[in-house]
């Protein structure tokens, strides 16, 4: 019988089966950030075991640095702290470092894939839930936790159960002004955040074909808010244009033999899934969260829901729990919810596709004199790249911040916070309470929400903006 | 991990039951970067209470843990492993573990063993009578014995192998090293390295 593709992935990565034992999974990249738990590192010393492949290992800076200012030390002593764990650990394991102030400095999710690290048919792990971004290129990756992060350090394998597979099949042609973003956001409404639990999900079909690497990346990353263990793509034409030439990636003949690899990698036609959804991508269109974790979202064309609305009484509670957390009234038009705090970052819209879409919007506007708007690339190369293609300009003069690149206001884990009661309109993943700062209140938008809010100062999607005059 | 087979030590009585690992270790201690110094933080809140039987002299020292039912329920956290460990103890007594807990124990190399009820409340009795009394945990034999108590002890096969052998996960996966070397050599050679760029 045929094979999916993580399956197929999996298979190509068993050190060890045997009978009633978990297989033992080589894992080709490692990534890591400040934020990995430095006790992985202290098992390894206390045990005096060593990184077994430095080289397969790579380790960047991203949730505690500062956006603005920086040259000066990080002020917070916390912060301050896990990242000098980081640098120490890494220079005494003689692991792979960008530190902030390097060029290829910013979020693990973000300088993979840019770097060409990230490849079809990898395994991919790092001590991170969004890992699953780079199942975007066809790579089995996926979120460990410590004791898991300290046996890849010392062993590059990992004793792993399989996991079952998903398909979520979206079909059709996307309506104009929906992105990636908008498919995840309806995916994870109509399963849930529990409804990806033990699988991997494979995205398909023609909707999600026509996506550009860096759609098929925020769709990947955010198979975790559905409770999934990673999200994949397979890889094509579009997977292999954008690696080719990448400081990474393959070469010359050995180009020819990857792609050659890469081709035999998408899911068997008479292959089989443990489960599958279908979405009609003629339906979809902006979405957002009105509530306190990405499931709750609906098109931003409908209305705050009711707890009256609930399916059931566990339903009933929490959205009775997320309106009062919210501050929202059932029946309030999404579209009349007014924001005070725009953010437009992260791992999940952080990328140069994302900036660029902004900067289409705001081009020839001013932002709302009543939103304070940041705008904070994932990774130093992209915010070079944004400067190099005079998006900068554009939303400084629109009224925007233009940042450095980190994790920023993701989560509050860096001085770019929400203060209590403040609403922000984010691309990032989650809407957590608190997520954004103690007592933030987040709306999950995409990147083009996101900059026509920044404009009119609530919900708004860009084809609902006046024209530029 | 150091190998386990018997362990000899005094133990303390800890007379509650439903421990969950908020309990054992409060989440505002989690921000940690080191894996020691989690004795601080072991029972925090119980411990401020002077009478505490951990703040108590006598059982100053102790290694051996005697708790009541369903000790380590709630959140998986490897630190209320590592608080117990770091404490110094070596095996938590009980009738009855959280599954989650039993399972971090066994890779953290500290012992669970599972006991009836009444051999609980046996050992109690004897060490709270006289705190001295040694209790020796032979994990080859199965048997916990303190002064007059005698108990055959129930503990998985795999976790007794794991701490006999003195092997963690870990270690387990370093026996294969060979397996490990042989599927590198065979990795393809255009796959990524994070130090040479090309
Ligand atoms: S941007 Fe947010 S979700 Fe992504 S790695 Fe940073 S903190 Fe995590």
């Amino acid at each position: 019988m045929g094979r999916t593709l993580a399956e197929k992935v999996w298979d190509a990565h068993v050190v060890r089966h045997a009978e009633g034992e978990p297989d033992l999974l080589y894992i080709d990249l490692h990534l890591v950030h400040e934020v990995t738990r430095p006790q992985a590192f202290d098992g390894l010393r206390d045990s005096g075991r060593v990184v077994r492949r430095p080289d397969l290992t790579l380790a960047t800076e991203d949730h505690n640095v500062p956006t603005q200012d920086i040259g000066l030390p990080i002020a917070d002593p916390v912060s301050r702290a896990q990242v000098d764990a980081l640098r120490a650990n890494c220079a005494e394991f003689g692991v792979p470092l960008y530190s902030l102030g390097d060029v290829e400095q910013g979020i693990v999710h973000v300088v993979g894939p840019q770097l060409g690290l990230t490849q079809p048919g990898m395994t991919v792990v790092c001590g991170d839930s969004h890992t699953s971004t780079h199942g975007a290129f066809g790579a089995l990756a996926f979120g460990i936790g410590t004791s898991e992060v300290e046996h890849v350090l010392a062993t590059q394998t990992l004793p792993l159960k399989p996991f079952k597979t998903m398909a979520i099949t979206v079909d059709g042609d996307l309506p104009p002004g929906v992105s990636a973003k908008d498919v995840t956001l309806a995916v994870i409404a109509r399963i849930g955040t529990g409804g990806g639990q033990g699988y991997v999900l494979e995205y398909r079909g023609s909707a999600i074909r026509s996506l550009s690497m860096e759609g098929r990346m925020t769709l990947c990353n955010m198979s975790i808010e559905a409770g999934a263990r990673a999200g994949m793509v397979a890889p094509d034409q579009t997977t292999f244009d954008y690696l080719e030439g990448r400081p990474h990636a393959p070469s010359g003949t050995d180009w020819d033999t990857a792609v050659a690899h890469w081709r035999t990698l998408p899911t068997d036609d008479d292959a089989t899934f443990d489960a599958e959804v279908v979405i009609d991508a003629s339906t979809l269109s902006p979405y957002v969260t009105w509530g306190t974790n990405p499931g709750q979202g609906l098109p931003l064309t409908g209305s705050v829901p009711s707890p009256d609305d609930a399916r059931d009484e566990v339903e009933r509670v929490a959205i009775e729990r997320a309106l009062e957390y919210m501050d929202l009234a059932p029946g309030t038009p999404l579209s009349e919810i007014p924001v005070d705090t725009v953010f437009v970052g992260s791992c999940t819209n952080g990328r140069i596709e994302d900036l660029r879409v902004v900067a289409d919007v705001l081009r020839g506007r001013k932002v709302s004199p009543a939103v304070r708007v940041l705008i904070v690339p994932g990774s130093v190369r992209v915010r070079l790249q944004a400067q190099a293609e005079g998006l900068d300009t554009v939303f400084v003069e629109a009224g925007a911040e233009w940042r450095e690149a980190g994790c920023s206001m993701c989560l509050a884990m860096n001085p770019d916070k929400l203060a209590p009661g403040e609403r922000s309109a984010s691309t990032s993943n989650r809407n957590f309470e608190g997520r954004q700062g103690p007592g933030g209140r987040t709306h999950l938008v995409s990147p083009a929400v996101a900059a026509a809010t920044a404009v009119t100062g609530r919900l708004t999607a860009p084809a609902d903006l006046s024209p530029v005059a | 991990m150091e190998s386990f087979v018997v362990h000899t030590g005094t133990a303390v009585p800890l007379r509650r039951s439903n421990v969950d690992t908020d309990q054992i270790i409060p989440a505002e201690y989690l921000k940690r970067i080191t894996r020691s110094g989690f004795e601080d933080g072991l029972f925090a809140a119980w411990r401020k209470d002077p009478d505490f039987v951990l703040n108590q002299p006598a059982y100053a020292g102790a290694t051996v843990l005697v708790a009541g039912p369903d000790f380590g329920t709630g959140s998986s956290r490897e630190h209320a492993v590592w608080a117990l460990q770091n404490y110094g103890f070596k095996v938590v007594l009980s009738s009855r573990f959280a599954d989650i807990f039993r399972g971090n124990s066994g890779k953290g190399g500290l012992l669970t063993a599972q006991v009836p009820q009444e051999v609980i409340e046996a050992l109690w009795q004897a060490v709270e009578t006289d705190p001295s009394v040694p209790v020796t945990v032979d994990l080859d034999r199965r048997v916990v014995s303190a002064g007059e108590v005698v108990s055959a002890f129930e503990v998985d096969d795999y976790v007794r192998w794991r701490l006999m052998e003195g092997l963690d996960d870990i270690g387990i996966t370093m026996q294969r090293a060979d397996q490990i070397g042989g599927f590198e050599a065979s990795r393809p050679s255009y796959l990524p390295t994070t130090t040479a760029v090309t």
